[in-house]
């Protein structure tokens, strides 16, 4: 009979105007991984953050080895053994391994006030031997890899066990986002390895890891809780309809509605290089296609999105768009001719924020509502007002602030902000990430029918199954130059595993 | 989409609710100042402090204004009392004057403006082209300011003998101070750019997010530059008019001027990381800081101990309007 380490009764937790967890109860069994899986606003990050202590439940109980606690604060959850591993990482790039490790509990290496850093380096050295990880204690942690500063995060949630002497409980939020296949494969090993002294959460969009590692399922869904499942009993498809609600459409893609491309070329790129990132791209992207880019991060098929963008400095190599050439490093130009950029991150350079939705629809072409320079406000909500009912964004009006939209609402007014504009070619660094499998959906559905009347996708992929699904043409990118081109059409898809050899 | 993250109709309305609180928290403490001061010194709203009250906050709308836009960028303007010297020497110097024959009227007016603004256009250009931080930038060409004022005017008051430009600042017309129709004139201008220009909407698009302005295609110095020169132009009109109100072209114009124009900015409600706040509050704010620096001369108060009151009143007003919830860490 397995012991319970953490136990969550009847929490629930209200923000204005939302019903975050309601009666919410889950365990945590000594020594197991446990995975949590909803779509986004299920209720899985209030939960996180409840048990580490940066929200307080409204009502309900956690339970701690048996004793009722309350967790106030971080620092707290990491005093009773619970720390999380976080989605961005949340160390200090500018310290070295060993003070991260120990950052906020250095005080068992003070003497009068002087930091013991010879012990604190052997310390940090036993926390990564856990690991089995060679890093050296006293590197800077900027200088290291995504995967090895994980791996320090991990090592300074096991160095609870010596600074609390309990048994530690860690919680990884999404912990393979910033991670290729080879550092995914090696995160799972040394979980495996933690199983035998640690319980562990472990909360991922991307389900077939939460069924490779976990040994129990819970699926979030609306803030409750609505299924807990045995791993090795569970399909992929069963949490798909749990967390949806429904079984997932084999129509998912919107395949049925791809089309082939016509003829003329809208953008021409040739031999596209940016120092340190890609070398000779060249590639014909037609009207009405889409062309996905499949490679791991940091194999330079962001760096080719952001120059089109006029967001980076190609070193040499020529770009047109309808013949024309298209000058690079400003995205003004870019958009002049016709280039809609659709960022990574939503919240830094998507939209402004604060902004209402109407001005960020106007933003990169205020002429739309502008007449001898003077902003007609009417016009600008009727035209935001036309947007908002022509792509469904889910708002209380043209006014709304998008500060206050869900990720897939946020994501459409982007795709509007575009449209309005009547960008011809869309650049598309990871459209779904962070948006939740329904508005999922809608975004498929907008970009099959935007091809449709003859709008051209450059797509990085959240998945290489999005990948595959939605695009016409795939390009595989490994260390910055084409590896491949492997056409993708309708009822004649690639194996993923055709795409993976020409990317590692 | 789930259900769970829909807003609801009453979650909009406590957002706005919240939002108005936000604007009106100012408006509230004004009128209870003024109810205040009037309960314990009647004068206060005598028609004559009154006249004083529009007199002393007309400068102080118009500068604080300047530095509105720039703080709504998530900037910092600090050549202010730079520019108001500049400005004030150069009129000294070209109005008809004790200390030489010019005589240029209205042009002296302009020109000195100008100096204002081109001050404004330098610090854009350093800030943006040479990418100096702005407070660098302008802190140096502060002194820049200072510097070139009391040389100019070698370190004297330069009495003004134009009649029409003392009449600004001295005159009343229908018992309303002249130099409330300038600040008056000013805040209309203000307020239409905010609502109504490109500018006004890249101003809050910049202080909002900047790297999401570039995305949309916004030319972010050309904006930058635009909105210091507009700033530069309204010191420079402050300097001006302080000029005539003081009665001499002199490089001490913009004393005390700069941290009177950022509280008066803060205490509206405008949050120095940008992105929020506005031309309305930043009135409200003037006249906050102005009815309360009345209010002390009234009852008495060491002109010294003014100054620390006033520091005082900017702290707690950047403590009550920054929605410190919501910054990762501050600096």
């Amino acid at each position: 009979m397995s012991e319970i380490v953490l136990e969550a009764k009847n929490i629930s937790k209200k923000f204005p105007g939302v019903q975050a967890l309601d009666n919410v109860s889950f365990k945590v069994n000594r020594h197991e991984i446990v995975g949590l899986v909803g779509e986004n606003g299920a209720g899985k990050s209030t939960l996180l953050k409840i048990l580490i202590g940066a929200y307080q439940q409204d009502e309900g109980q956690l339970i701690l080895r048996g004793e009722p606690v309350e967790i106030r604060s971080v620092k707290g959850a990491y005093d009773h053994g619970l720390a999380m591993v976080f989605q961005e990482q949340s160390l200090l790039p500018n310290l070295t391994v060993r003070e991260n490790i120990f950052l906020g509990h250095e005080d068992n290496f003070i003497r009068f006030g002087v930091i013991n850093w010879k012990l604190m380096n052997q310390e940090s050295k036993r926390q990564l031997d856990k690991l089995g990880i060679l890093i050296s204690p006293d590197a800077t942690f900027f200088n290291l890899p995504f995967a090895a500063r994980q791996m320090v995060e991990l090592a300074r949630a096991l160095a609870i066990e010596e600074v609390t002497q309990h048994e530690p409980i860690i919680i990884l939020d999404e912990p393979t986002t910033v991670l290729d296949g080879d550092e995914i494969e090696l995160l799972f090993s040394k979980l495996k390895l933690l199983k035998e002294h640690a319980s562990i959460i472990f909360v991922s969009h991307h389900l077939e890891e939460v069924m490779e590692i976990t040994d129990r399922i819970y699926v979030f869904k609306d803030g409750k809780n609505v299924s807990e499942l045995k791993t090795s009993d569970t399909r992929i498809s069963q949490l798909h309809q749990l967390m949806v609600g429904r079984e997932l459409k084999g129509e998912y893609y919107r395949e049925s509605k791809q089309r082939e491309p016509e003829e003329d070329v809208i953008l021409r790129v040739e031999n596209l290089t940016i120092p340190n990132q890609c070398k000779d791209i060249s590639f014909d992207l037609h009207r009405g296609e889409i062309i996905a880019f499949a490679g791991v991060e940091g194999s330079g098929r962001e760096a080719i999105c952001r120059a089109l963008a006029g967001m980076e400095k190609p070193s040499q190599g020529r770009v047109e768009i309808e013949g024309k050439q298209l000058p690079f490093n400003q995205p003004n130009s870019s958009i002049t001719a016709g280039i809609g950029y659709v960022p990574q991150d939503r919240g830094v350079e998507g939209l402004v924020l604060h902004m209402n939705i109407g001005a960020n629809i106007t933003l990169p072409n205020m002429k739309l509502v502008t007449k001898y320079g003077i902003i007609n406000h009417e016009e600008e909500k009727t035209l935001a007002t036309h947007w908002i009912d022509r792509i469904d964004i889910k708002a209380p009006g043209p006014d709304a602030l998008c500060l206050n939209l869900s990720g897939g609402n946020q994501q459409k007014v982007v795709l509007a902000k575009w449209l309005a504009s009547k960008i011809k070619v869309f650049i598309m660094d990871h459209p779904t990430r962070g948006v939740d499998v329904g508005a999922k959906e809608e975004v498929y559905e907008l970009i099959r029918e935007l091809s449709h009347q003859g709008c051209a996708f450059l797509l990085i992929a959240d998945t290489l199954e999005e990948t595959i699904g939605l695009s016409n043409v795939i390009f595989t990118i490994k260390d910055g130059v084409i590896t491949n081109r492997i056409d993708s059409p309708k009822g004649n898809k690639p194996e993923q595993i055709d795409l993976i050899k020409h990317m590692m | 989409m789930s259900a769970s993250l829909q807003m609801t109709e009453k979650s909009i309305k406590t957002l706005r609710m919240k939002k108005r609180l936000f604007t009106l928290g100012p408006l509230i403490v004004l009128i209870l100042l003024v109810f205040f001061l009037a309960v314990i010194n009647p004068r206060f709203v005598s028609g004559v402090n009154l006249a004083n009250l529009a007199r002393q906050s007309s400068i102080l709308l118009i500068i604080a204004l300047g530095q509105l836009f720039i703080i709504l960028m998530g900037s910092i303007d600090l050549s202010v009392e730079g520019s108001m010297a500049l400005s004030s020497v150069i009129i000294g110097l070209l109005a008809a004057n004790y200390f030489n024959d010019n005589n240029f009227g209205l042009w002296a007016v302009l020109i000195a403006i100008l100096a204002g603004t081109l001050m404004g256009f330098i610090n854009g250009v350093i800030h943006t082209k040479l990418r100096i931080p702005a407070f660098m930038t302008t802190l140096g060409m502060m002194y820049v300011g200072l510097g070139l004022g009391t040389w100019l005017s070698n370190g004297m008051n330069l009495p003004i003998l134009d009649e029409m430009i003392l009449s600004w600042a001295r005159g009343n017309t229908l018992g309303i101070p002249n130099l409330t129709f300038f600040g008056i004139g000013i805040f209309f201008i203000a307020l239409f750019i905010e609502k109504f220009t490109r500018l006004g909407r890249y101003i809050f698009a910049i202080g909002g997010a900047e790297a999401n302005a570039k995305l949309a295609g916004i030319p972010i110095s050309k904006y930058k530059i635009m909105a210091f020169t507009l700033a530069g132009f309204f010191f420079g009109v402050g300097g001006v008019l302080n000029s005539a109100r003081i009665g001499a072209g002199t490089s001490t114009a913009g004393l005390n001027q700069l941290f009177a124009a950022i509280t008066a900015v803060v205490v509206g409600g405008t949050a120095m990381t940008g992105g929020t706040g506005g031309v309305v509050q930043t009135l409200i704010g003037t006249l906050i800081v102005t009815v309360i620096s009345n209010g002390m001369v009234l009852a008495g108060v060491h002109s010294f101990a003014q100054l620390a009151v006033q520091g005082i009143i900017i702290t707690v007003a950047v403590i009550l309007t920054l929605d410190r919830s919501k910054l990762p860490f501050v600096k």
